[in-house]
């Protein structure tokens, strides 16, 4: 190609608000007071976190609340290392899969606690299946970032 | 299954940083390639499919409006069909549906994106809803390298030995791109330079993860009527395979996927396949991570799970391998999201058909086009035979 061709620079800026709904309301209610909730389904009996309205597989509606362990066991990780546009979490930041004591599902969720500046040093301390804990904002406002992460028992 | 289908031609761009072209420009880049390949011109298609990934890819809704001139669909039925990153494979097995069902005899599927004009990855995280997964899955890249150290630590590999068969993957494909003229990164790399360069998620590198690529393709079906009466050389759709699963990352196992391990059964079933290894020719898995590339392996019963990384470094889905797999580059080398599922299909029928130049497989009778889409949620295989 021997001509730069010319561009237009855009930029689309949308508001939203999202309704949570009963079930998403009670679940971050709860957060609010450093409680995790979920739910248990009537039909698979599986304890299912975050709490839902119905069973993804069974399609009927949850019935008995719980609350759910803050603690539970590393089932993946992975170390964030670049950055993107308007990204939420700021990198470095490990993402994670825990199961939490007691629940059927992966919660999904950073893994903090630790010094992150050197990978390396991350490596020799994140294992699969170690326990990790809940630790909760001072500043909480019913939303999924009032745990700051699980950090490592 | 219902009536026979056929691919009978495919057209691709030069993918890249196309700045070159508008993106109306780059869409129609690949239907003039399909009908040049054909010999067809507008007037004989029946009816259009295309799809992209979200339009914030772009900035523009409901881009099959915008690209109806470029496709060539005014006045035609036209569908749309998306589903993130198997989008391509979604579009291609709307037309083989179309088709198959009798109501249309020639259908053009189209797939395109233009991810350099936009911020991919900040697109690709408005897949998850704000109000839980989107703080923690850091775009593609997250969710994917989360499913690859879960794979890793399930089988109790040593991460030494994943990271070797990650490096062997990364360079072969990257080696394989410079003989398909259509590829987006050509670049000699080795194994010293894939384990050290940089982390992106671990434990994916940046050069085990695919480019932001532009580009299209298009793909035309025909029933056997007018592969008889065209007589053109087709690639038949032997089997299709589609499954999805719940939404939420942490719903369901990701190492041993049921989306990926159903959607090829399906596929094989409808094509009489019990050994895909032995009878498979070839196969173009959707493979945009080096890790996830060896997971798809183990679904697909290519081999046992956990065994893929011996096999890897063995040489065996080299294209002098057992199993060919990627043999274009892949998704590896060459991703605009929208197209790269057609892209897998275009290469399957190309191969097929004997006419996938200096990448082609020689012999090639039975060929595995996939792709996989959304946080972790979707996969789509379609299986084509230069025998019906
Ligand atoms: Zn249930």
């Amino acid at each position: 190609m021997t001509k730069e061709f010319r561009t237009v620079k855009t930029e689309i800026r949308l508001p939203y608000e999202l309704a949570y709904g009963e079930t998403w309301t009670r679940f971050f209610d709860g957060m609010q007071e450093k409680k995790i909730y979920g739910n248990t389904c009537p039909k698979c009996n599986r304890v299912l976190v975050p709490a839902r309205a119905f069973c993804p597989r069974c399609f009927v509606d949850m019935d008995k609340w719980v609350e759910v362990s803050q603690e539970g066991t590393l089932i993946a990780w992975s170390y964030t290392n670049y950055k993107y546009y308007g990204m939420p979490t700021e990198p470095p930041f490990i993402g994670a899969l825990i199961r939490l004591d007691g629940t059927d599902v992966n919660f999904l969720h950073l893994l903090g606690g630790i010094d992150l500046s050197n990978f390396e040093e991350v490596r020799k301390i994140v294992k699969n299946g170690m326990k990790l804990k809940a630790v909760w904002s001072d500043d909480r406002k019913a939303h999924i970032m009032d745990i700051k992460y699980f950090k490592p028992v | 299954m219902g009536r026979p289908v056929a691919i009978i031609g495919v057209g691709q761009t030069y993918h890249g940083r196309r700045m070159d072209v508008s993106y109306p420009e780059l869409v129609r880049e690949a239907v003039m390639a399909v009908f040049k390949d054909t010999g067809l011109t507008p007037d004989d298609i029946d009816g259009v499919v295309s799809g992209t990934m979200p339009s914030m890819m772009e900035g523009i809704a409901l881009t099959h409006f915008y690209f109806a001139d470029a496709m060539q669909a005014v006045g035609k039925p036209i569908m749309k069909t998306e589903t993130c990153g198997s989008t391509g494979v979604s579009i291609a097995q709307t037309a083989y549906y179309w088709v198959s069902s009798g109501a249309a005899d020639l259908v053009l599927a189209v797939g395109h994106e233009k991810m350099n004009e936009g911020n991919s990855q900040a697109t690709m995280t408005t897949v998850a809803e704000p109000f839980y997964q989107r703080y923690f899955i850091s775009g593609a890249p997250g969710v994917f390298s989360m499913q690859s150290q879960m794979w890793t630590a399930r089988y109790g590999i040593p991460e030494e030995k994943t990271r070797d068969a990650a490096a062997f993957i990364s360079v072969t494909h990257h080696d394989d791109a410079f003989d398909n003229p259509y590829a987006h990164i050509k670049l000699k790399v080795s194994m010293e330079d894939v384990k050290n360069s940089r982390i992106i998620t671990y434990p994916v590198r940046l050069l085990d993860v695919c480019p932001n690529s532009d580009g299209a393709c298009a793909v035309i079906f025909a029933s056997e009527k007018m592969v008889k009466k065209l007589k053109k050389k087709p690639a038949w759709v032997r089997g299709v395979g589609y499954r999805g699963e719940e939404y939420f990352f942490g719903d369901s196992d990701k190492v041993v996927w049921e989306a990926a391990i159903q959607a090829a059964q399906q596929a094989y079933d409808q094509a009489g396949i019990r050994n895909p290894r032995k009878e498979l020719d070839v196969a173009e898995v959707y493979n945009p991570f080096t890790f996830q590339e060896m997971l798809f392996y183990e679904c697909f019963g290519f081999c046992e799970l956990g065994e893929s990384p011996d096999l890897v470094l063995k040489g065996t889905f080299t294209r002098k391998g057992e199993l060919p797999c990627d043999p274009s580059g892949g998704t590896l080398c060459t991703n605009p999201i929208g197209a790269t599922g057609l892209i897998r299909v275009a290469e399957a029928a190309l191969q097929v058909t004997g006419k996938a130049g200096a990448h082609q497989i020689p012999g090639a009778k039975l060929a595995l086009a996939h792709a996989m889409g959304g946080v972790d949620q979707f996969n789509g295989i379609m299986i084509l035979g230069s025998e019906l």
